[in-house]
């Protein structure tokens, strides 16, 4: 098997299950149906983001500025939306383009120009957070409709309260986890961030993996923006600025490698459920939230430990 | 009859270093060539051009006979072309099989290939392992074990199979044996032997003179980023080629 | 192969275990009698903006004494910057989902916060805000906060006074575009001070953030525009030391009247030391004690408190100087040093 994407997930969905079970038994409100689902819905947004870091990261990237661009393109909609009076629908297709073309410009410099992913998203975090402020200083409603559309939702067995947006991001990770492990596209993500020259002289065109992974990365960035809208029908420029971070620790803890090459994106999703549920589990215990960021924290690096630790033992 | 692969005048500049300086380079059909020549003179630099993977800035390479101009290491192949490169050219964290098609993956029959276009694992792995057992390869026990896994020789072992068994024009070498064993070694030349008699020519690039002396037909000797002799190891011993490879002796090429 | 992936899941879930260990060792402690929501201490939330402002951090341990003091426990949750929307949001579920009667919360984002806040207040959860309204006031049953205007109108009085005869050359140094509380101050120091915002009085400003590193960046440039200026205007008092760092550096450390707005300990210090003229101290205390005070209120009795028509409760403002001037109220820096807010 490949180690690439051999059960990348065990790790974290063990450490998922005993977060589980230790505020199940030590917390009153932890465990109920109604928490779960709440877990769930908190989930959406940094989960989308951080499939889009995880493509980035497998290929030997990061991405300071998935958060930047999410944000942007939420304006764009919620403005053309509210504003400009455009249809929610025409309008969530553009925040789909600007978040895109901005990818595909990310990506454009990381390949064709040969510059490093870190700098060149640094520089895009940079102009973005401005270009946002620039459009808008404000928070900026939208109406309920099309955009608010993720948040309409259902019952199952009766009580499990499902969003249309916790379906979205489950039905996504499926399928980029399909599209990473079953076809020739997700090898050569791998096989690039495993060794982009030697990929190159097995015949696969780097720079145009590069591209499509850039790309992707953005169109997820704008389902984050959807997703973000059925959060909360609202958007302002201050919105989510830790999410760089904050995908990147899901990623961690999710087992894949910031050295590229190895890892997956079911792993990433656990990861930022284990931060979700870390949060809730102390606050339903009364425990101060540091202790959250220190729990956190040390999760980001045993997963890195380990991930050295896996690597050195192979070589 | 016209050699299968040449060159000529081939020019390649690395900032201050010229890499590759005027060399020719002429490939005969089913012939297994030898290109030997002291650290830095250039021979990893030619054969990146004959594969694509670099691009000179002047001479033509011919396939058979007509121009061809690789773009990348994509299209050489596509023309047939295999290489094993110094380097070796592996992703490391993924398995023989998948290394084996990295890069020419084979993807379901029916609407799963189609639509999804999901990859038939299943097939990848039968075909590497049909391919390994019928070049001999002994060294690698699993095909699902991870390149990462394996030995320094087994890893070259790999990234040999995988040229011996999709080259359908040209084989070519860098220094295949040069991390092996005595009997990996021979096991590597053995295979040149196969592919040769598959009517495939090799080119074998190699420090090693006993190896070149034992399986080349021919032997070119690059000297200071051009082609300073060709010639045949039945007529010429090791020491002439060493003299002719250090300069201390001149031979028209 | 088993054995790695084994290996790699087994470490994986002793991190978490041990990263979770503080957390089960505390739980006890805490856990300790509480057996369900009505016959437990009334469990309250409070959100801040983030949880390492000093403002933020008073307002969070006045809270916890006085909810401690009336057998009351707190939760408290901060956003991560200020800004942070969705951290805000997730406390406030996170904080329903723990069955707290009531949430303080000091809104990082006015608007978009409302909808969380309105599904607490369908669970008959209490809602107040403390230091800032919501959009409109949605989705809080009351807020706890300092009359900004107020506060601006006294700074812009006191160097107003401190001025004398002379001729205003005014620098205002705000905190940036499109926010409230910004453009509150803002206005009610050029009342105060008697000017327009258009008037040739004002030299120039600038944005600061309420960083005393940008603050003392746009003092800098402000004073190349106009080397004249004899009154600034502060947004805060970080902001306004950094103007006095710029101007002392000027050389003209003398001429110039910084007023500020704030009331921290550090604020406090620097006009005792007089590099600000005097401040307008507001009381994040107060808003945390009071709000805690309704929260239990409505828990014993479900009584909510009363919001006159201003839409909040004013928790008061107070200038400190040691130099009192034009008739105006003022407790000096002794005074201030008692009741200022963060590290005394
Ligand atoms: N990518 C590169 N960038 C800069 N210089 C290079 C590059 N590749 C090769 N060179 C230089 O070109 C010259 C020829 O190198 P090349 O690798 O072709 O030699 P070689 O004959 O294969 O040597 P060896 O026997 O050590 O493999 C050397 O001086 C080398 O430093
Ligand atoms: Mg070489």
């Amino acid at each position: 098997m490949d180690t690439a994407f051999r059960n990348p997930a065990i790790g974290p969905l063990a450490a998922l299950l005993l977060a589980v079970a230790v505020f199940t038994v030590t917390t009153d409100t932890f465990m109920s149906v109604d928490n779960v689902s709440l877990i769930l819905q908190q989930s959406v947004v940094i989960g989308t983001l951080a499939l889009g870091q995880t493509l980035i990261i497998l290929t030997r990237g990061i991405d300071l500025a998935n958060g930047a661009i999410m944000v942007l393109g939420a304006l764009v909609v919620a403005q053309l939306a509210t504003g400009a009076g455009v249809p929610q629908g025409i309008a969530l297709l553009a925040g789909f383009a600007v978040c895109g073309g901005l990818g595909l410009l990310a990506g454009g410099a990381v390949s064709r120009l040969s510059l490093p992913p870190f700098i060149v998203t640094l520089g895009f975090l940079t102009v973005l957070q401005a270009a946002s402020r620039l459009h808008t200083r404000e928070t900026v409603l939208v109406e309920e409709g099309p955009l608010t559309f993720l948040a309409q939702g259902g019952y199952l067995f009766g009580q499990f309260q499902v969003t249309v947006g916790v379906a979205l991001v489950l039905i996504t990770v499926a399928v980029l986890h399909f599209a990473l492990t079953r076809t020739s596209w997700g090898r050569h993500v791998y096989a690039v961030g495993n060794d982009a020259k030697a990929a190159m002289r097995c015949g696969i065109n780097v720079n145009r993996v590069l591209l499509s992974v850039y790309l992707l990365a953005g169109l997820l960035y704008a389902l984050a923006a959807w997703q973000a809208f059925g959060r909360s029908p609202a958007t302002s420029p201050n919105a989510f600025p830790t999410a760089n971070l904050d995908t990147i620790t899901a990623v961690v803890i999710g087992g894949t490698s910031l050295f590229g090459g190895r890892g997956g994106v079911i792993g990433s999703y656990l990861g930022a459920l284990i931060v979700l549920v870390l949060q809730s589990g102390l606050t339903q215990a009364g425990i101060d939230p540091l202790y959250q960021q220190i729990a956190t924290g040390i999760l980001v690096i045993l997963a890195v430990a380990l991930d050295q630790f896996t690597r050195r033992s192979t070589r | 009859m016209t050699p299968i692969l040449q060159a000529r005048g081939i020019v390649k500049r690395y900032g201050h270093v010229t890499a590759i300086d005027g060399a020719d380079f002429d490939l005969e059909a089913g012939e297994v060539l030898a290109v030997v020549g002291d650290n830095g003179a250039g021979k990893s630099s030619l054969i990146n051009v004959l594969s694509g993977a670099v691009l000179p800035d002047a001479g033509e390479v011919l396939l058979a006979g007509s121009p061809v101009h690789f773009k990348s290491p994509h299209d050489a192949r596509l023309a047939g072309i295999e290489t094993v490169y110094q380097d070796l050219a592996v992703a490391p964290a993924m398995d023989i099989a998948s290394n084996l098609y990295l890069g020419r993956e084979i993807r379901r029959p029916g609407w799963r290939g189609k639509v999804l276009r999901q990859l038939d694992i299943r097939a990848m792995r039968q075909r590497a392992q049909k391919q390994l057992d019928e070049l001999g390869i002994t060294t690698l026990q699993s095909i699902t074990q991870s390149v990462e896994n394996l030995s320094g020789g087994q890893r070259q072992s790999v990234a040999v199979a995988r040229a011996a068994a999709f080259g359908s024009k040209v084989v070519i070498m860098d220094e295949p044996t040069a991390a092996l064993g005595v009997r990996e070694s021979a096991q590597v030349l053995e295979l040149i032997g196969t592919i040769r008699d598959r009517g495939i020519p090799v080119v074998l690039i190699s420090h090693n003179m006993p190896h070149v002396f034992q399986i080349a037909d021919r032997i070119h000797i690059h000297r200071l980023g051009k082609r300073a002799a060709v010639v045949s190891p039945r007529e010429h011993t090791m020491n002439d080629v060493v003299a002719i490879m250090t300069g201390a002796t001149e031979l028209a090429a | 192969m088993i054995t790695r992936t084994t290996r790699r899941a087994l470490a994986l879930a002793v991190a978490a275990g041990t990263a979770l260990a503080m957390g089960t060792a505390c739980t006890a402690t805490k856990q300790a009698g509480a057996s369900g929501p009505t016959d437990g201490p009334v469990k309250l939330g409070l959100v801040t903006k983030t949880d390492s402002n000093p403002y933020f951090v008073s307002m969070r341990s006045a809270a916890e004494q006085e909810a401690s003091a009336k057998g009351a426990t707190v939760i408290a949750k901060a956003g991560k910057e200020d800004g942070d929307n969705d951290s805000q949001v997730k406390a406030v579920e996170d904080l329903i989902a723990a069955g707290v009667r009531a949430i303080m919360i000091t809104p990082s984002d006015t608007k978009a916060i409302v909808p969380v806040l309105k599904k607490a207040q369908q669970k008959n959860i209490l809602v107040i805000a403390l230091d800032t309204q919501t959009d409109g006031n949605q989705g809080v049953d009351a807020t706890f906060a300092t009359d900004n205007t107020q506060a601006g109108v006294l700074q812009g009085q006191y160097v107003k006074a401190a001025l004398g005869q002379k001729q205003p050359r005014v620098a205002l140094l705000d905190l940036q575009p499109g926010v409230t509380v910004g453009d509150q101050r803002h206005n009610g120091f050029l009342k105060g001070i008697g000017l327009a915002d258009s008037a040739r009085e004002i030299s120039g400003r600038g944005d600061t953030n309420g960083d005393q590193g940008k603050g003392q960046t746009a003092m800098e440039n402000l004073l190349q525009r106009d080397s004249g200026i004899n009154a600034v205007y502060t947004i805060n008092e970080p902001a306004a030391i950094g103007a006095f760092t710029a101007i002392k550096n000027a050389g003209k450390a003398d001429g110039v009247v910084i007023g500020s707005i704030d009331g921290g300990c550090t604020g406090v210090q620097a006009v005792k030391e007089g590099q600000i003229a005097a401040t307008v101290m507001q009381f994040p205390g107060k808003m945390a004690r009071l709000g805690v005070a309704a929260s239990v209120e409505f828990a014993k009795s479900g009584a909510k408190p009363q919001v006159p028509t201003t839409g909040y409760i004013d928790t008061g403002v107070q200038l400190v100087t040691d130099k009192p001037l034009g008739g105006l109220d003022a407790k000096d820096t002794a005074w201030g040093a008692q009741n200022c807010w963060g590290k005394k």
